[in-house]
């Protein structure tokens, strides 16, 4: 059954916004995604009715918020089909789950001879703590290559693992949309005794997430991208596996027990929860899995899968030899991410003649500049679309792009 | 007339199109990189400073038409001129992209306080109205004054 876009669109107050009398055309979700109105009720809710500190308060207003709090990471949990909700940590971002594993994890397991597996698909999130980290231990960052379709070049995987200790990798690429074999690697790398992290921050948000059915140890999101509010991100890992894992930040809530000697830590997952939580964003974030589950997270795919390869054929169509689009080819391969270069006219100044027209792409880097250099460019344009978008969406971009060509080539 | 009139006047697109004095010097001249960190744009600029001269210019890279144009015409004032002249004309130009002078001074400065003309420069006059833009524009000369910076030592 197809997704009604029109109604969806209704629910995002954003999208109603017009400037200078032109609609807003929103193609940046992969940035970060609009909100529908029950998200932000939800968190004003939140402060207007049951604002109190968690888990620390003997009143019944602070076991309201703690209920709220605690309710969100049950509905994460369920959303991602995880064993357990001591499985489920609350961090700031996607950001700050990948440098909790990096620094807790990364920390206690790796050493100077030992090596990690990467691939050019990854944001810098997933490169930079643990360059951090191999800088100060000594190890070796190892990197699953891409082929010319921006899958990953899986042709000496066996050999680039042997020996590793990990293998993290994007479960969809933020800049060509591609959708790496999640469960294929998992399996092989587990084959190995190798820990296996997903980053599912673009994965998560445009696709069934079951994090069981995936294999993997650990899988890190952000809410910002799936309907939620910016400020709070899930970091989920097994487990015994965090069980095992020495805390990242200290001070409140993360302690059982201190004493001028030392000090022990909380049960999972507030062992990785330092300091006051993010409550009005945890509320949040509970209201966009709902409004996403109402809809469907395989409804959403579909939609994404149709729209996909509209927007491919039309872009093709309209501007042949002079556009350049990287990634797979078919729109059943990757998701709603569309980047691209266009003759004659820079990333930058697309989105700005764009701009006028109130059409919102990005242009730059897209925080992967070691997949930059693999794809030989210094920028690209990125579309990318969500629930709320349609053809007509993409025919306004295509308007929108002649109107470039129009200006930048004689 | 619309606004993206003002930013990407024709002879900035002409510049963007063409670029003037595109290239590599061999050492003994100067090389220099510049990034935008914002969006990955990377600018060259080689200098040959002869007797407090600037005797030849060069830019390599790659960037958006606001920057490639703002190298471009850069080359085109700078090249010839002494070190001192060049400083005078660096001034001139930061000058004209400072948001705030311009708003002070209103709108579209004619020619910078500093009584320098910029010629063809002045057509980045339309810079200052798109914030993010005026780390573009002055990309290229950021990176020359660094280089002369570190020629003298
Ligand atoms: C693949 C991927 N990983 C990680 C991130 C980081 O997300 P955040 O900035 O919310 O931590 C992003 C978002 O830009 C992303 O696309």
């Amino acid at each position: 059954m197809s997704i009604d876009v029109g109604k969806i669109k209704k629910d995002f107050p954003v999208l109603q916004r017009s400037i200078n009398g032109k609609p807003l055309i929103y193609l940046d979700s992969a940035n970060t995604s609009q909100k529908p109105a029950s998200v932000m009720d939800a968190m004003e809710d939140y402060y207007r009715k049951f604002n109190a500190n968690v888990h620390r308060g003997s009143y019944q207003l602070a076991n309201e918020a703690t209920a709220i709090l605690e309710g969100a990471r049950d509905k994460v949990r369920s959303f991602i089909n995880a064993n357990s909700r001591k499985e489920v940590v609350f961090t700031k971002n996607a950001t700050e789950a990948m440098n909790l594993i990096s620094n807790t994890w990364g920390r206690e397991n790796l050493s100077s001879g030992d090596a990690i597996v990467l691939t050019e698909l990854e944001h810098h999130a997933n490169i930079v703590p643990w360059q951090m980290l191999a800088a100060e231990k000594g190890f070796e960052i190892r990197w699953i290559k891409i082929d010319d379709n921006g899958h990953l070049d899986l042709s000496d995987f066996d050999q680039l693992i042997d020996g590793a200790k990990l293998l993290s990798f994007a479960a969809m690429s933020n800049v060509l949309g591609t959708f790496t074999p999640v469960q294929d690697l998992t399996e092989r790398a587990h084959e190995l005794g190798m820990v296996v992290h997903a980053d599912a921050s673009q994965y998560t948000p445009h696709s069934y997430t079951d994090v069981q059915a995936l294999g993997i140890d650990f899988l890190t999101f952000t809410g910002h991208k799936l309907l939620g509010p910016m400020g709070i991100g899930v970091l989920w890992g097994k487990e015994s596996l965090l069980d095992s894992m020495p805390p990242f930040l200290g001070g409140g809530e993360m302690i059982l027990n201190v004493t001028k000697e030392g000090f022990s830590t909380n049960e999972l997952p507030w062992k990785f929860e330092a300091g006051t939580p993010m409550v009005a964003e945890a509320a949040g974030l509970d209201a966009a899995i709902d409004y996403l589950s109402n809809i469907g997270m395989n409804e959403i795919r579909n939609h994404e899968i149709e729209l996909t390869d509209y927007a491919l054929e039309k872009l093709a169509s309209e501007f042949g030899e002079t556009i350049s689009i990287f990634g797979p080819k078919a729109a059943n391969e990757r998701g709603g991410v569309i980047s691209f270069t266009f003759d004659g006219a820079h990333p930058h100044d697309i989105s700005q003649v764009l701009d006028e027209e109130n059409i919102c792409i990005r242009a730059g880097h897209h925080c992967a500049k070691p997949l930059m250099q693999v794809l030989n460019v210094g920028a690209t344009s990125r579309v990318s679309m969500y629930l709320y978008n349609d053809q007509a969406d993409i025919d306004a971009l295509v308007e929108g792009l002649h109107k470039v060509r129009n200006l930048f080539t004689l | 007339m619309s606004s993206l009139d003002d930013l990407y006047k024709e002879i900035i697109l002409d510049h963007y199109r063409s670029p003037r004095n595109q290239g590599e010097l061999p050492p003994p001249a100067h090389r220099c990189e510049g990034f935008n960190a914002l969006c990955g744009d990377e600018i060259i600029v080689y200098v040959s400073l002869i007797d407090e001269k600037i005797e030849d210019i060069k830019i390599g890279g790659q960037g958006c038409s606001i920057s490639q144009a703002s190298a471009s015409m850069m080359t085109e004032i700078i090249k010839g001129k002494s070190v001192t002249e060049a400083a005078e004309i660096i001034h001139a130009f930061k000058e004209m992209m400072d948001i705030y002078e311009s708003e002070l001074s209103g709108k579209e400065a004619e020619s910078s306080a500093s009584g320098i003309d910029l010629g063809d420069l002045e057509a980045l006059q339309g810079v200052v109205k798109y914030p993010v833009r005026i780390k573009c524009a002055t990309l290229a000369w950021n990176t020359l004054t660094q280089s002369i910076d570190e020629i003298q030592g």
